[in-house]
Order: C-alpha cells, then structure tokens, then sequence
C-alpha cells in the first residue's frame, strides 16, 4: 500500500525554534529517510521551498495571470511530502509518528492512501 | 522457441537451480544473487546460440560460477576453483522437492508479508527485481532494498535449507498459501500496463500454485486454494468494461468467462470437498464453483452460496464472511433479513467506515425499496474505497438511485 505522508509547516512556527531544535529536525529526517531505505518502504521524498516563494497561476480569458505568494490564506502550508510503500496503514502511521515534525506543536504531520499513480517510477 | 517460451523455461527451472545450489553451498543470500546472474546471462545467451541440451545444468554451473566468484576475492583461488566449477558435471538432483522448501524458506515467518511475496517472486518465479517492482509500482531501489532486507532476514533467522516438520510444516503451508493468495489477489484487483501486468502476477501465483498442488496433490486446502484462482481468474475478462468500469457479477457476460479454467477449477473444488478436513480456501472454492455453475445470475443456487459461507462462518470467522453471507442471505430471505445481519456487524472495529459495509448496505438498501438511504451509503461508500474503479462503480450507482 502507497501512503502519503505530507508534512504541513506553520513558517512562523519554524522562525521560532532555536538554532539547535532546527538542527535535530534536519538530521531526525536524515535519520528517518536511512531507515526507510533500508527497509525498503521508501519511494521518494521532496522537500518545498517557503511559501513566500510560491506563485499562484490563473487562465483569465485565455491570458495567464501570474500572482505572488501561496493559493491558502493559511498558517500552515504544505512544505514537503514523503511516498512510502509499506504493508498497512497502521504501518504508515507508525512511520509518521518517527518524524521530528510530529512532535512540535504547530507542525502537521497527514497520511492518506494513494489511489492512483502515474508516471516514470524511476527519477 | 519465442520470448515467452524462454522466459516460461527459466521460471520454470530457476527455483530448482537455486535449490540445487542451497542444497549444495548451504547459504541462500548469495547463492540467490548468483542464480539472478545466470538466468540473466541465458536470457542474453540462448535466445542467440541456443537452448544448451542440459538447460539446468547450464545453469547451475554457471551459477556455482558465480557464487564462487563471490565467495572468493583471492585471485588465484578464484581460477582455481571456477575451473573445478567448470568441471562439475550437470547431475541429476531431484529439483521437485527442492521447489517447494525454497518456497517455505521465502514464505519465513520472521518477514513481513511484503517481503516474503517479493522474495516468493524473485526466488521461486524466476522474476527480476525490476519485474517484481513494476508490478507492485515501486521504484526498482525500493524492490531492491526490500529483497535484500529479506534475505539478510533469512540470513540471521539461521534457516537451514529442509522442510519442517508436522505441525510446523502445515503451519508454514498455510504461510505459502496465504503469500500465494496474496500475490495473485494484487494482480487481481487492479490492472495498469507495463510489460509485466497485474495480469500476470494473477498467472503466477496460479503457475505457482500448480506447482506446489503437483508437488502436495493430497492436501485438499492447496487444491482449494488452486481452484479458488482459476475460478476467480475466469472471470477476469467479463469483470470490466473496455473503459476499465467494474461489472458486478450477476450484470457479467457470463460467455465471456474461461468455460476451460472454470472446468478445471469445479473440477478441483468438489475433488477437494471429499476430503476428511475442510478449509477456508476448499469453502471459497466451493462458493465460487456455485457461482460459476449458474448459465444465468438468477439461476444460482443462494441457499447452498448461503450455506457454505455459514459453514465458512464457523471455522474461519471473519466480518468480511459475515458479509458476504448477508449478501446470499438476502438473495434467500429477503433485503429485510441481510440488512438485520448487517446491523450485527455495527459494533465491530474492523468494519467501521469500510467500504465494502457501505456498499453491501447501499445494496440491499436498494433491494428494499429505499433509493434515499442507498444514494447516502453509496456515496459513503465511494469515498471510502482506495480504488478509482471501484469509486466510479459505486458513484454510477448512487447518480442511479439519486431520489
């Protein structure tokens, strides 16, 4: 089964951790990506930029209209995903609960199936 | 010979070849690589020279080749004994037995279900890493990482290479059953392109069934199992549209069904009801050779597909079988009675929100006469289900009895 797990980030949340928490984020990600290559369960993972540095595009009568800044007028956006293959969803929920994220108030951590795939499987 | 008929011979003997070289060498993880390289290299060499007269033999020189190459990085030693390895003279060793304690060496108890269906296909079908994560839709790394995972599993488990024992080896047979069922249930449920389908992983878990019911033709649970297949896979052209839209079973072309794999499989079923102890997979067998003795849907025989799932009911209990009793009971008592059996399913965890109780329930809410609480579950129920086939199936039918 293909889950995904997506990792929603408050950027005035992530402002406010210290040097060092920033840091055990990047390297408990190091660390957790390891693991799901060597258990297999790994298909792929993307980080995103920040989303002051997203565009938002629209058709208005056959023009593209360029906007800046993200679509949600939001506090949290999406800042990147995991793609696992693992037996169950009990699985997938046991892997996300490993993400530093998981544990920092104002971070989000999501698992949904994946219902449909498409497209080259090897980048 | 074509394509096909090589790659049918190499499946064939790659699991005697590897057994013959476990048996020989003693390790599994290398001598596993080892094989991968010679079939490789027969897939490149005989389509050109030849099929050599001795295709195993070939092999499994050409394996122990390999494995002592591995084995040994002393460059000297390393001539000295691919030359002894050169010299082996391709004996006969009974493969057949050999298949089958590979398979229940790949189907260990210490991995997870995954591995020991991506092991099952390297090891005992003969299929490549690259094949085997095509047909499961991963990257080939990821397949890659996961059988050699596996392997270093077995490795530490410290299985040495024999058959268990009584009650353990019947308790392992049950693991290979349920790995086989398995693999051909994900070539069954969804089908996408490629050069290895989900079509095909259904025909190999069937080629591997077959081989393990010549190899145990006593046990009626493995002719169960086999029967279970062909009568399931029968059916797989009559079960979509050519635009991929599910058919329920009672709306399929029944001419459209394999009338030579349905033969076979009833033929296998009632075989394996005469034996003494009865089986889940001899049940689902039976059900499903019920199902495919009726020329028309009308025509099924419900109390006795009501029967069995009640006999299925009490050795194997499970939600599911409750509901697919509900199903046959309320083709034989009536909406109003499934739904009452239905209703005994609420309180149980495994089914809250399952789609398939959601749609069972839309059914028969359908049948009684109630379209505004059919058109709610079944858009329940399409929004619960993870297959886009079974979604728009179950979409078509609320949009059909949308009050």
């Amino acid at each position: 089964m293909q889950f995904l797990i997506s990792l929603h980030i408050n950027p005035a949340v992530l402002d406010a951790l210290t040097d060092e928490e920033k840091a055990a984020i990047g390297s408990g990600h190091g660390a957790f990506i390891a693991e799901l290559k060597e258990s297999g369960e790994l298909i792929t993972t993307q980080a995103l930029v920040d989303p002051s540095q997203a565009v938002v595009v629209s058709v208005v009568g056959g023009q593209p209209v360029v906007t800046d800044g993200p679509f949600l007028e939001a506090k949290e956006f999406l800042g990147g995903f995991y793609l696992v293959d693992c037996e169950n969803k009990e699985r997938a929920i046991e892997l996300a609960a490993r993400i530093p994220d998981a544990a920092i108030t104002g971070l989000g951590v999501e698992v949904r199936q994946v219902m449909f795939a498409d497209g080259q499987l090897e980048a | 010979m074509t394509g096909a008929d090589f790659e049918g011979l190499l499946r064939e003997l790659a699991p005697q070849v590897l057994g013959t070289l476990v048996r020989r060498y003693g390790q599994f993880e290398g001598c596993e690589d080892a094989v991968q390289e010679a079939l490789l290299a027969a897939s490149v060499q005989w389509p050109g020279e030849g099929v050599p007269d001795n295709p195993r033999g070939w092999l499994v020189t050409v394996a122990s080749r390999r494995l002592i190459d591995q084995l040994r990085s002393d460059h000297a030693r390393r001539e000295r004994e691919s030359a002894t390895a050169a010299e082996v003279v391709p004996e006969e060793v009974p493969g057949t037995d050999d298949t089958l304690v590979l398979l229940f060496l790949c189907c260990h108890p210490t991995l997870t279900a995954a591995s020991q269906t991506a092991l099952t296909l390297r090891a005992v079908g003969g299929l490549t890493t690259a094949e085997i994560a095509r047909a499961f839709l991963v990257p080939e790394g990821t397949m890659a990482a996961r059988i050699s995972r596996a392997k270093q599993r077995i490795k530490a488990a410290g299985s040495s290479f024999r058959l268990p024992d009584g009650g353990e080896r019947e308790e392992r047979l049950r693991v290979v059953l349920q790995v086989l069922y398995l693999i051909f249930n994900e070539g069954y449920t969804a089908s996408s392109g490629g050069e290895l389908d989900r079509a095909d992983l259904a025909r190999e878990a069937i080629r591997l069934t077959r081989m393990v019911h010549a190899q145990l033709p006593e046990d009626g649970e493995v002719a169960g199992l086999l029967a279970l297949m062909l009568l399931t896979h029968a059916r797989r052209a009559a079960r979509t549209t050519p635009a991929g839209d599910l058919v329920p079973l009672d709306e399929q072309d029944r001419t459209a069904w394999d009338r030579a794999l349905i033969d076979e499989g009833i033929g296998l079923a009632k075989a394996s009801l005469a034996r003494p102890v009865l089986g889940p997979y001899q049940l689902q067998a039976a059900i499903a050779a019920t199902h495919a003795d009726a020329t028309t849907a009308e025509e099924t025989n419900w109390p006795q597909v009501h029967a069995l799932y009640l006999v299925l009911e009490r050795i194997a209990p499970n939600p599911m079988v409750t509901l697919n009793r509900a199903v046959a009971l309320a083709e034989t008592a009536g909406p109003a009675a499934g739904l009452a059996l239905l209703s005994t399913l609420d309180g149980d965890e495994r089914m809250a929100g399952h789609h398939r109780l959601l749609s069972v329930r839309a059914h028969l809410l359908e049948k009684s006469g109630d379209p505004a609480g059919a058109y709610q579950h079944y858009r329940r129920a399409a929004k619960a289900t993870a297959s886009i086939a079974e979604q728009r199936y179950l979409q078509a039918r609320a949009a059909r009895v949308k009050p």
